[in-house]
């Protein structure tokens, strides 16, 4: 074989090797970003939609941070309890609490129930929703028996834990 | 509790991707093996028909059994390990007619080549695969087996031990001899004791984590609490002492502290672990002449050039010779570095195909080790997590051995380069590690996650 061939070759298959190498990294790479793209243009449509809360029509169509009203909280803080020093920031979609591995605040807390609260943005204010919980959901010193709206700065008790809406 | 994060209602399965990037491996084995062939032979080998045959099936094969097992498991770890074993075979077949053309200059018989055992090994490892995600198909199940793994791991450690079955290969008690067939059961020791470990890590972490003394401004642990660290150290040492492995000594001991750092995420373990490491090295370099021997070699091979330096010394030049693009495949001198076929097949690679290509190999090893941890970082249950690190750990931890053996930045150890080296027990361990770890990552990445079994427990009443 001639010298040109074999240096061809030789190139050639490092090449190859790192094109390999590229692939697999552009896979990566596209799979780091999947989750937080839009929704894909896949998806089935019943999983698409929002979770059916009172206010699923109010979520579909929120373009949130242009929206939102001043005074409006930004943040939820966990003051006392196990996740104490945790800060979920607040978006469009609802916040879930509970034990269960899927809430977006997982309390690890044999108080809290499987699927303890539900805290769902409304025309600007956070609503607290208790999901049938055994130790209830508390807004100060009082057990809520209905949606509530939260205010500012008060604490809400989940179980154990504590945590109230900042801006 | 990691930071709350919203997870996704749906989530691409990946399956195609993953089928893509099988082909790309594909691609790069078989233009790997025809180039062999050509530059070495002038024609393709019969081989390659039954190496395309068998290869392609086995891609095919597995690629179905993830689609139908594992449907939403990690797309580029599959992809990834088939490159690597398919580029391993590749040089081994090369190697194999190497020694052909050095046995025909002597006049000696042409040895048997050994690409077909090593690719029957491939296929068993790809079948072990298969089944672990169809067995295991949920892997905290697994934590049931902690003491079991634990005794059947520490069992087959020793097993070389025994009289009439155990073999010592070049110095090293590390084989099982039944007939024909021998077996380091080491291999599968490493992933039943990975899970021996984040079984009892889950139900101990919090105990080695929070309980704890100061001293010198260190937060160390009870004395108590210090047992098991101790107990894997003395463990690592026994099988440096008695069978003489420094490397799978030193696996098991760096498993173990990485594994306790990422469950009690304590950096003083580390740092015991790191104290304890220094003085068993120590210890070994004084007591044990083998052990001297290495480090003297590793400090200055050319001393000892004709002699224990001959193989890291040969390795040195292949490596250099093959400088930043290589020499090519079959157009260089790999055969001069002894066993260049299992334990020095990276030196093989970097002469062959030099810095460039040693450099995507490494990247593959990068990739696989991030994508077991992301695996273990998403996992939503401790003990997948803690299992998942420690397969990742065992795989970059025998890399990093090897190749710094190899190339001579560490001393060198006796441990098999994951899915590159000759070597049946290795390979079929690193498969069955592979399904582990997409079984982990498959049920991470599934939308319709199975709630935790703790959840099941009932609330507690509040008295107000």
């Amino acid at each position: 074989m001639s010298d040109l061939a074999l240096t061809l070759l030789r190139l050639g298959f490092l090449i190859l090797l790192w094109v390999g190498v590229f692939a697999i990294i552009g896979v990566l790479s596209r799979d780091l970003r999947a989750p937080r793209d839009a929704k894909p243009a896949g998806m089935p449509p019943a999983i698409a939609a929002a979770p059916p809360t009172p206010q699923s029509k109010q979520s579909a169509k929120a373009p949130r941070a242009t929206k939102r009203k001043r005074g409006a909280p930004t943040m939820l803080v966990v003051t006392e309890g196990a996740l104490s020093g945790t800060v979920v920031p607040l978006g469009s979609a609802p916040i879930t609490m509970g034990r269960a591995s899927d809430s977006t605040l997982v309390l690890d807390d044999d108080y809290a129930s499987n699927r303890h609260a539900r805290l769902y943005p409304h025309e600007g204010k956070w609503i607290v929703e208790d999901l049938g919980s055994t130790n209830g959901t508390w807004i100060e010193r009082t057990r809520i028996t209905s949606p509530t709206v939260i205010p500012n700065n008060v604490p809400l008790k989940v179980g154990r834990s504590t945590m109230e809406l900042r801006r | 509790m990691s930071v709350p994060t919203e997870l996704p209602a749906w989530q691409p399965t990946r399956r195609n991707a993953e089928a893509g990037l099988l082909v790309v491996a594909l691609v790069i084995g078989l233009a790997a093996w025809a180039n062999v062939d050509l530059v070495m032979l002038g024609e393709l080998s019969p081989t390659f028909t039954v190496f395309a045959i068998v290869v392609i099936a086995l891609a095919i094969v597995a690629h179905l059994g993830v689609r139908f097992a594992a449907t939403y498991a990690d797309p580029v770890l599959l992809p990834a390990v088939f490159m690597l074993n398919l580029l391993g075979l590749t040089m081994i077949h090369r190697l194999d007619l190497g020694e052909d053309v050095r046995a025909i200059s002597n006049g000696t018989a042409t040895p048997s080549p050994d690409v077909t055992t090593q690719l029957t090994w491939t296929a068993l490892g790809a079948a072990l695969f298969l089944l672990t995600l169809l067995v295991v198909r949920d892997h905290r199940r697994l934590q049931r087996y902690t003491y079991t793994s634990l005794f059947i791991g520490l069992l087959l450690l020793v097993l070389p031990l025994a009289p009439g079955i155990g073999a010592t290969i070049n110095g090293a008690t590390l084989w099982v001899r039944v007939g024909p067939f021998s077996f380091q059961p080491a291999e599968l020791a490493k992933i039943l004791l990975t899970i021996f470990f984040a079984g009892y890590l889950v139900v101990k972490k919090d105990s080695l984590a929070l309980v704890r003394t100061k001293v010198l401004g260190l937060e160390l642990p009870r004395g108590r609490d210090l047992g098991p660290l101790l107990v894997a150290w003395l463990v690592s040492l026994g099988v440096l002492v008695f069978e003489r492995d420094l490397g799978t000594s030193l696996l098991f001991f760096g498993l173990f502290v990485g594994m306790l750092y990422i469950a009690t995420q304590r950096i003083s373990w580390v740092v015991l672990g790191g104290l304890l490491f220094i003085a068993g090295s120590f210890g070994a370099y004084f007591a044990f002449n083998h052990v001297r021997v290495r480090v003297q070699v590793w400090l200055d091979p050319f001393a000892y050039q004709s002699e224990q330096g001959y193989q890291i010394v040969q390795s040195i030049f292949g490596l250099s010779s093959g400088g930043l693009l290589g020499s090519g495949w079959g157009q260089g001198f790999p055969l001069f570095v002894p066993y260049a076929k299992s334990d020095f097949i990276i030196s093989a690679f970097g002469e062959e195909l030099g810095y460039t290509g040693l450099a995507a190999i490494l990247m593959l090893y990068a990739i696989i080790v991030t994508r077991g941890m992301r695996a273990s970082v998403a996992c939503r249950d401790p003990f997948g997590t803690l299992v998942a690190a420690g397969l990742s750990i065992v795989l970059a931890l025998q890399v990093f051995v090897v190749v710094g053996g190899v190339t001579r930045l560490i001393p060198l150890t006796g441990l098999t380069t994951p899915f590159l080296a000759a070597g049946g027990s290795a390979l079929i361990a690193n498969w069955i590690m592979i399904a582990l770890l997409l079984r982990i990552s498959d049920t991470s990445r599934r939308p319709d996650a199975i709630v935790l079994s703790p959840d099941d427990a009932l609330t507690q009443v509040m008295r107000l």
